[in-house]
């Protein structure tokens, strides 16, 4: 171990500490009286490593002979992943606490999966993937069946947990047929066996699979059906988290597999990329149409926003992962925002989740449903919010590709989408009169929500220089 | 490999003695022994009483949770072996590696006895 | 046939009876049964690839603790196993169209093996003096740092986890505390009374 191993792994190294080390410090004190603590210490832990990775001096190369790669496209994903990590355990600290959840370990749990996380972003090696991906998972399965007494909760975990062994399972064949063929489990090592001229049918066994069990990971169709349940059942700051963070790490990583490891092959991902992105598109937005479970629906959002992102995988250029990027920062922040707000929905201290809980509320909250508004027109892309361009980005760089179908398609999918966003928007301003739902939110909640939807309007000028990043860290990729 | 096989040639006889032994016992038994059935010799006796229910009843959760940790101190062992017997070469960064992987195990340890895990109640 | 050869059937058929009858069998504790005989047909495997180390640890790992756990799961559950397995006639016929057309890609695997450039050392122990175990030692602890440690916190969170999802603190019993009872000493504990004859406390 070199002292530039320890450099590249120092910002896990210190989250892991600090987790381990909050553990003790909060058992051995205040148990769950300490919550609120370790939740802020753990957020501001994330966000000032975020603000180390992004800021500090960058240092590339291959630490740990190979295991992990150090570039600019690592340190994208993880800042953004910390920060929105941070973002959803600050939201939803209150609304745990008040549902009787906040248990110390939930913000533990969630720093220690943030590492995971991490690692899975800068994987350079198949091995490290798999441990990364599992210290994540492991961490996930738990926070989401969190409420045992519940009965949804406790299926929401048995589910992801059982439908996460499968798609680990199908990784891990894809893995071995991979090793087996290309007789390493290095990236370069990968690359290098895939470069001589044709890529062998074993090894495209071997990608497929290990195609298949990343797309679990992102819900992209068809290996969706785990995610509304999922997302129905787990207690709605856990729903948010899962639709943040863990999504980026799972895109990221995706791209990291396909480019890293299988550059060479373009031409035999491409297809199966664009065909996932379609059916994620068009499921998520039909789905989404008979839902009236406002998680549900999210989980069905989430599914045709990962189709779009997954376009610009597709499109195999390096455009196309700087537009993926462009979008996954937008869709984070967009789903921040929303989450922080149907978290705190609620009738008489009791947790709500029917769409139909929101008609009129614009009556009452007018502030929060002006904020809502501007937050579902962004999520259905339409202008001038930044949701808007961030399609345009991914559609674009299908185009350039010369997958003009599949960005028709996609222009398609966003019509039928934007109708049950539109139609909350509708309930909330023009519904019919009925018992409307409150909202108290804590005062960091209401900074995500306004924050979020602030940032879809002021986001237009030059989207807070998140471009220029994508683009090194896409460069850095692709090379 | 062959030699590495023939080390093991005895564990294989060993088996294939416990084997065979176990389906002779089977076979005399099937075969030599007087089998003379009726309902209430073959019934399940409880001292006297007829059987109140099925002999399988629900385990408390309580032991799910001692055995799980048994499990992940089981792991822990076990990746002690490999650095035993390779002590000699991994050095010292081998060596504190180890010492590492166990102070987290231990910081795990240290948690769930302060959280009363271990305690039978 | 050499008697390697006759053993990896052995062990195969082991391995493929053990999983079939863990399957089909109606009582769930013999299902279990089944399982261990699995494997340890796998732990047979494993000596003849000449990994031992992993086939060790699949004996003190599965079949020592996993399938022990796997036995009190069934026990724990009052699961009517009868009623589940009813659902199965139901599921049989896309069960088998997977495993159809899996076999096919397996056929399909094997018949383009065509591997990369020095696979075929990978196959066997590398021969020398060093024998298994020690060679996994040597790299595990020093190349592999990094996985090991993220093996380390993966236990660690399967700990937090497990004590998480399943503990439950209750109130309503008495605990000993261990402290308070060596700090005890008779001078504080016990008081002597000279009880007059007819008089009582």
């Amino acid at each position: 171990m070199t002292a530039f191993d320890l450099q590249a792994i120092l910002p896990e190294l210190l989250l892991a500490v600090f987790a381990m080390f909050a553990l003790l410090a909060a058992v051995y004190t205040g148990k769950d009286k300490a919550t609120p603590l370790v939740t802020w210490a753990t957020a501001g832990v994330m966000l000032a490593l975020a603000l180390f990775i992004g800021l500090g001096e960058a240092v590339n190369g291959r630490a740990f002979g190979g295991l992990l790669f150090e570039d600019a496209y690592g340190r994208f994903a993880q800042v953004g992943i910390l920060v929105a990590a941070a973002a959803v355990l600050l939201a939803g600290q209150d609304t745990l606490v008040r549902r009787g959840l906040g248990r110390f370990e939930y913000p533990l749990l969630i720093a220690l999966a943030t590492v995971g996380m991490m690692i899975m972003v800068s994987a350079g090696d198949l091995m490290t993937l798999y441990m990364g991906l599992e210290l994540q998972s492991l961490a996930l399965y738990v926070v989401a069946a969190m409420r045992r007494d519940g009965v949804k909760s406790t299926e929401a975990g048995m589910k992801y947990f059982i439908l996460g062994a499968l798609s680990s399972g199908l990784l891990l064949y894809g893995a071995s047929l991979t090793y087996g063929y290309a007789g390493t489990t290095g990236f370069d090592g990968i690359l290098a066996a895939a470069s001589g001229g044709e890529m062998g049918l074993g090894l495209l066994f071997g990608l497929t699979f290990v195609v298949a069990g990343l797309a679990f990971k992102v819900s992209a169709v068809p290996f969706h059906m785990w995610t509304p349940d999922v997302y129905e059942g787990a207690p709605t700051p856990v729903t948010a988290f899962f639709a943040t963070a863990p999504k980026l790490a799972a895109m990221a990583l995706f791209g990291r597999v396909l480019f890293d490891a299988f550059g060479q092959a373009v031409g035999d991902w491409s297809q199966i990329i664009a065909l996932m992105a379609v059916l994620s598109m068009f499921l998520g937005a039909v789905a989404a149409i008979g839902q009236r479970d406002i998680k549900r629906l999210m989980a069905y959002s989430s599914i045709s926003h990962m189709g779009f992102a997954l376009i610009g995988l597709a499109a195999g250029s390096q455009y196309g992962v700087q537009a993926m990027l462009v979008y996954m920062a937008i869709y984070l922040t967009m789903n921040v925002g929303t989450f922080a707000f149907i978290m705190s929905m609620e009738r008489d201290g009791k947790p709500v989740t029917e769409i139909a809980a929101l008609h009129q509320y614009a009556k009452g909250e007018p502030v929060k449903a002006l904020a809502m508004l501007v937050l579902l027109f962004s999520l259905a892309g339409v202008p001038p919010m930044v949701g808007f361009f961030g399609k345009l980005y991914v559609l674009g760089a299908a185009v350039q590709a010369d997958m003009t179908l599949l960005a028709v398609a996609g222009v398609v999918a966003s019509v039928i989408g934007a109708f049950y966003y539109l139609r909350i928007v509708y309930y909330m301003y023009f519904g019919e009169a009925e018992e409307r739902v409150e909202t108290p939110m804590s005062p960091a909640a209401w900074v995500m929500l306004m924050g979020a939807a602030a940032a879809m309007l002021l986001g237009v000028i030059n989207l807070f220089g998140v471009e220029g990043a994508a683009a090194q860290a896409a460069a850095a990729l692709v090379n | 490999m062959e030699d590495l096989l023939r080390e093991y040639l005895p564990i294989m006889i060993f088996l294939a003695v416990a084997v065979a032994l176990g389906l002779v016992f089977l076979i005399a038994a099937a075969v030599l022994a007087v089998r003379n059935p009726d309902p209430e010799k073959v019934s399940a006796y409880e001292c006297g009483f007829n059987a109140f229910d099925d002999a399988r009843m629900k385990f408390d959760v309580r032991f799910y949770l001692v055995s799980i940790l048994f499990i992940i101190f089981d792991l822990e062992i076990a990746f002690l072996f490999p650095w035993a017997v390779a002590f000699k070469d991994v050095g010292l960064l081998g060596f504190w590696s180890m010492m590492v992987f166990l102070a987290v195990l231990t910081i795990g340890f240290a948690y769930e006895w302060k959280k009363g895990a271990l305690e039978w109640e | 046939m050499t008697v390697a050869g006759f053993a990896f059937y052995v062990f195969a058929l082991t391995v493929l009876v053990g999983g079939l009858f863990t399957v089909v069998s109606r009582n769930p504790v013999h299902a279990v049964l089944w399982l261990i005989t699995a494997f340890i047909g796998a732990t047979g495997l494993f000596v003849l690839l000449g990994a031992e180390f992993i086939a060790m640890l699949l004996m003190i790992v599965y079949v020592g603790a996993v399938a022990v756990l796997f036995l009190f799961v069934v026990m724990m559950l009052d699961v009517d196993f009868a009623e589940l397995r009813a659902g199965m006639a139901k599921y049989l016929p896309i069960a088998l169209l997977i495993g159809v057309i899996l076999l096919v890609e397996l056929g399909m695997i094997l018949g383009t093996w065509v591997t990369a450039d020095g696979v075929e050392m990978l196959a066997a122990p590398v021969a020398g003096e060093v024998q298994n175990t020690a060679a996994l030692g040597m790299v595990i602890y020093t190349d592999y740092i990094l996985l090991f440690q993220l093996a380390g916190l993966v236990l660690l969170v399967a700990m937090i986890g497990a004590i998480v999802l399943t503990m439950r603190h209750r109130r309503d019993i008495k605990r000993q505390n261990v402290v308070e009872q060596m700090h005890r000493d008779p001078k504080a504990a016990i008081r002597m009374i000279d009880v007059k004859p007819g008089q009582g406390l």
